[in-house]
């Protein structure tokens, strides 16, 4: 790698690819969330193209309101806000598994487009790298 | 007897094989994911209303705050804190882990 290339930005050789990261577990329960969270930060400081969708479970990520005081264990869920500092700014919530949850998109703690599944499977499509947690 | 669901309805079928298996007059406790089962709205909040005309729900008051649920929890679902949880434990002949 020459310094020119260096001096690009952090992708190696200026090479930008579309990164998807599927969130689809709860918080807390596993490792997961947090693990992708870790995982996206590395991305963005690569300066990769970065997008972020969270259905099923992974909705509750994003839930306001989170306290873990008593359960002694990291309340990640203010890091998502600051994402926005690191240009990820494309998260994407998928319609249908907001609703099997009773939520709205003022449940969320960051803004989001709410997508239908279909729009998520396209999404999919769209990407050069799918990593899923 | 004493039966806790650890994990999210929406991922496991625990907490319908749980339901589908308390007796009349035994407790459900809702902890960890488990606590997602709680909640008012979601696809499973019928069923759990259905099954709290024959058994107790009680859920971990410190999952549902980490998880922002505090203001979604059904009527009738019974909040615990960890010294309640060993209460429970206590009164109850045995305890069934539904993993």
């Amino acid at each position: 790698m020459t310094d020119e290339m260096m001096e690009e930005g952090g992708a190696p050789g200026g090479v930008v690819k579309k990164f998807l990261y599927v969130n689809r577990k709860a918080p807390y329960g596993t490792i997961y969330a947090l693990e992708s969270l870790e995982v996206v930060l590395i991305s963005a400081a690569f300066e990769q193209d970065v997008s972020l969708a969270f259905l099923d479970d992974g909705v509750y990520q994003i839930v306001k309101g989170q306290d873990t005081k008593s359960v002694g264990v990291k309340n990640f869920s203010p890091t998502y806000r600051a994402l926005e500092g690191y240009d990820v700014e494309k998260l994407y919530v998928e319609k249908e598994s907001l609703e099997a949850r009773g939520l709205t998109e003022e449940d969320l703690i960051v803004p989001v487009q709410v997508i239908s599944t279909e729009e998520i499977a396209d999404l999919m499509e769209s990407h050069d790298v799918i990593l899923s947690f | 007897m004493l039966h806790t669901v650890n994990k999210s309805p929406f991922e496991r079928n625990t907490l319908e094989s749980c339901l589908r298996h308390a007796k009349k007059g035994s407790a459900v406790l809702l902890i960890e994911d488990g606590v997602y089962g709680a909640l008012k709205g979601t696809t499973v909040s019928g069923k759990v209303s259905e099954a709290m005309k024959s058994v107790t729900v009680y859920a971990l008051q410190p999952d549902i705050e980490a998880r922002g649920v505090q203001n979604r929890v059904l009527d009738g679902i019974k909040l615990v804190d960890y010294g309640g949880f060993v209460d429970l434990v206590t009164e109850h002949n045995a305890t069934q882990s539904w993993l």
